[in-house]
């Protein structure tokens, strides 16, 4: 801490606090209420970057994907009233997936508090149910000690996002600034409960009894930075690994004992075998819905150990026989010399059997298809090939998604970006450009439904104007195919809103000055994929597919998760 | 599952906002709040909330932990009544002129020792702390004179237990 101080206003000890802080960049809108801190970021510019996106919705995403690729804290930025409003699917989205953000928000003048002022709203009361932590400043001296606050808790623990809303008058007054001093803790918060050895003795002795043991692991291995000592874990004691939609990545595709995805458009193998399993180990996850199908038959035989960092998860969903509480890294660090060395060489066989039947009745027409029209996951698997596996690939929401997650293959962690808890349309467009922006040496590939895609396609204008080298695919059924599918399937084909007449993406892509191009046929797909790939700039590439196309397997909701269905 | 009337005691910080937080968590999961009370606790800038919810047991394990996560949230606990010394407050007003309009208004007050708190030409106050359903009795026996106005304060209680608070803050500090 300097122990010079200057007389600087609020809005420069924001800035001077983010650079202070380590962050590199913010995304962002200005308006009325913030603008001190942007003028700010004018004269700061050398030093601190700022992405201007097209709507505050697309600056939360982009912060996101810059923290999911980058493991830093994604910064966003807004006004007062509806700038920050725009911001909260945002936030709900990275409260419920984990992602650490700062969200600043400018605010009516204090003594304008309550009086429903231009662009007042209550933005405190309207984040607390999707925040971390969040704290209104009134004072310009608060400010330092506030966003030092900030990024210890939306990083530190299990992350989260957080909101700091500033009065316009915190941001103008004049103040002796001390100097940042980064906060190291919170008397009244414990970021992650230190990991006693008798519960890590309870768990190793039920993993080392087991003869079926499987293990479901979730973004808990990739937030605590614990893919080296999951790997080595699995290893040691030779159990098949399954992930949820956000573990994925944190084990590489082809590892040996990959196998697959859990829920409710996983593998055949994982679902069906949870209710075979002996001890089923939960690695940071939390048994969401769409993981577990119906509670009352999942899993009953097996005995169940939790490895969690936030204690509220255990027991919430699913009643546990030996929890563990802690960071992932410090769990698995403590467990491995107590476990014994062992192949489960047989049980591992029962998932590669499932595999085989899943292969012959869903994944060969998928990937192999003989039907003219394109499928989804050949899409996939081209851009599997164009990129070696190993891009990062951002998905939206919807059937994409599901074929995103299930077909394309990952080598390396934090490749896999996706709003897996909120189910957001319109998340990966923005997020791809964040993602980026966080891992500038890899190919960034953002491949999205053309529902989700017109929710914030006019973030082509951020790509426009950064020159972001974002690889966009859209895949494009002409219909919102995962409620369609549900319609098709539970809703006697009553397609209810869900087909779309759609523009033409091509000239919309142009009039923003990316390369474009649009795909019909087999023949020209693995061609336009490797070009795009190749391609130094943002490039946009329409891939049309069947249209009514379904995704498979399926665990219906209220189902068991063994009774997924493959067709 | 039964439901219950638990008690929930929550220490925190004093920060504006909190009781926004954790409202929002029984907001959330449909659960009526019957009775709130926040108040300082017996340790300087520690806030302590007193929540009386009906809930099940599963349930209000799961709460406490939704409440515990909040940054500012020191501990939180669930009590059943028999874990509990608790009373609650009523103030009970009337007009002045039935004091001696009704003298059973006057054997009333004696009866139940009721505390007068202020008397003057128009009206007067009286008030009762006890259990729930004492001050229920007396809202009866008080209704056929007319009640001008009545308040009713939440829950308040102390646990037979310790809590341990000062220990939990020190641990926060290592």
């Amino acid at each position: 801490m300097s122990l010079q101080t200057e007389k600087i206003t609020g809005a420069e000890a924001v800035v001077k606090c983010l650079i202070a802080e380590g962050a590199e960049l913010a995304y962002g809108y200005p308006g009325g209420a913030i603008m001190p801190i942007y003028d700010e970021l004018y004269k700061y510019q050398d030093q601190f970057h700022h992405v201007l996106t097209r709507h505050e919705q697309g600056a939360v995403h982009a912060a996101q994907g810059f923290a999911r690729t980058s493991g830093k804290v994604g910064v966003a930025m807004a006004t007062s009233g509806p700038g920050a409003t725009n911001l909260i699917t945002g936030i709900a989205d990275a409260q419920i997936d984990s992602t650490p953000l700062v969200c600043i928000t400018g605010q009516v003048a204090s003594h304008l508090l309550g009086t429903d002022a231009f662009q007042e709203t209550d933005v405190i009361s309207i984040s607390s149910p999707v925040t971390k932590w969040n704290y209104q400043v009134t004072k310009a001296e608060e400010i330092p000690a506030a966003i030092a606050k900030a990024f210890y808790i939306a990083k530190s623990g299990r992350p989260g996002p957080v909101v700091i809303d500033i009065t316009k008058d915190a941001q103008q007054s004049v103040f002796d600034y001390k100097g940042y001093e980064k906060c190291t803790g919170v008397r009244s918060y414990i970021p992650a409960p230190s990991t006693k050895i008798e519960a890590v003795e309870k768990a190793a002795e039920l993993i080392n009894k087991a003869k079926k043991p499987m293990i479901v692991f979730g973004q808990g291995v990739i937030l605590g930075n614990a893919e080296a000592e999951f790997k080595a874990f699995i290893e040691k004691a030779g159990i098949p690994s399954a992930w949820t939609v956000l573990g994925l990545s944190a084990l590489p595709t082809n590892h040996p004992l990959n196998v697959g995805m859990v829920g409710m458009h996983g593998h055949y193998g994982p679902n069906k075998l949870t209710n075979e399993c002996d001890v089923l180990i939960a690695i940071g996850m939390r048994f969401d819905d769409r993981v577990t199908g119906n509670l009352n038959t999942y899993a009953k035989q097996a005995k169940i150990v939790h490895f969690e960092i936030d204690p509220a998860e255990i027991d919430k969903n699913v009643k546990t026989d030996a929890a563990v509480l802690g960071d992932a890294k410090e769990i698995l660090t403590k467990i491995l010399p107590l476990i014994d060395e062992k192949s489960h060489n047989e049980w591992l066989q029962e998932f590669r059997n499932y595999d085989k039947i899943e292969y012959e009745k869903v994944i060969k027409a998928q990937l192999n298809p003989t039907k003219e029209g394109l499928t989804m996951g050949e899409v996939l698997q081209g851009i599997n090939r164009a990129t070696k596996d190993d891009a990062v690939i951002v998905s939206d929401v919807g059937q994409h998604q599901m074929m995103t997650v299930r077909y394309a293959n990952f080598t390396h962690t934090r490749s896999n970006v996706t709003s897996g808890g909120l189910g957001t349309m319109g998340f990966a467009l923005p997020a791809a450009i964040g993602a980026k922006m966080g891992a500038m040496d890899r190919h960034v590939v953002a491949v999205i439904g053309d529902g989700g895609y017109q929710m914030t396609c006019q973030e082509l204008g951020t790509i426009l104007q950064t020159k972001v080298p974002v690889k966009i695919v859209v895949l494009n059924n002409e219909f919102l195919g995962m409620v369609r599918q549900w319609q098709q399937l539970f809703f006697d084909k009553r397609y209810a809103s869900t087909e779309m007449i759609n523009p033409d993406f091509i000239k919309l892509a142009e009039a923003y000055d990316i390369k474009a191009k649009k795909v019909t046929s087999r023949a020209d797909l693995q061609g336009a994929i490797d070009e795009m790939i190749a391609h130094k700039d943002a490039y946009f590439l329409e891939v049309c597919v069947e249209k009514e196309d379904n995704v498979f397997p399926m665990v219906p909701t209220g189902a068991s998760v063994s009774d997924v269905r493959l067709e | 599952m039964e439901t219950k009337t638990y008690t929930i005691s929550i220490y925190t910080e004093n920060n504006l906002g909190l009781l926004n937080r954790i409202s929002t968590l029984f907001v959330k999961r449909h659960i009526n709040i019957e009775s709130l009370t926040v108040s300082y606790s017996e340790i300087e800038n520690v806030s302590r909330f007193v929540i009386v919810v009906n809930m099940t047991e599963v349930a209000v394990k799961k709460i406490i932990g939704q409440i515990e996560k909040q940054i500012e949230v020191i501990k939180a606990f669930y009590h059943t009544d028999d874990e509990l010394i608790f009373t609650q407050t009523a103030m009970f007003k009337f007009r002045s002129d039935l004091l001696f309009d009704e003298p059973q208004i006057q054997n009333i007050i004696k009866e139940n020792n009721l505390n007068i708190v202020t008397v003057n030409k128009t009206f007067f106050v009286v008030e009762k702390a006890g259990r729930q359903n004492e001050i229920d009795a007396l809202y009866e026996k008080f209704k056929p004179f007319g009640i001008a106005q009545f308040v009713r304060s939440g829950k308040i209680a102390v646990s037979k237990e310790a809590m341990n608070i000062r220990q939990i803050l020190n641990d926060f500090n290592k």
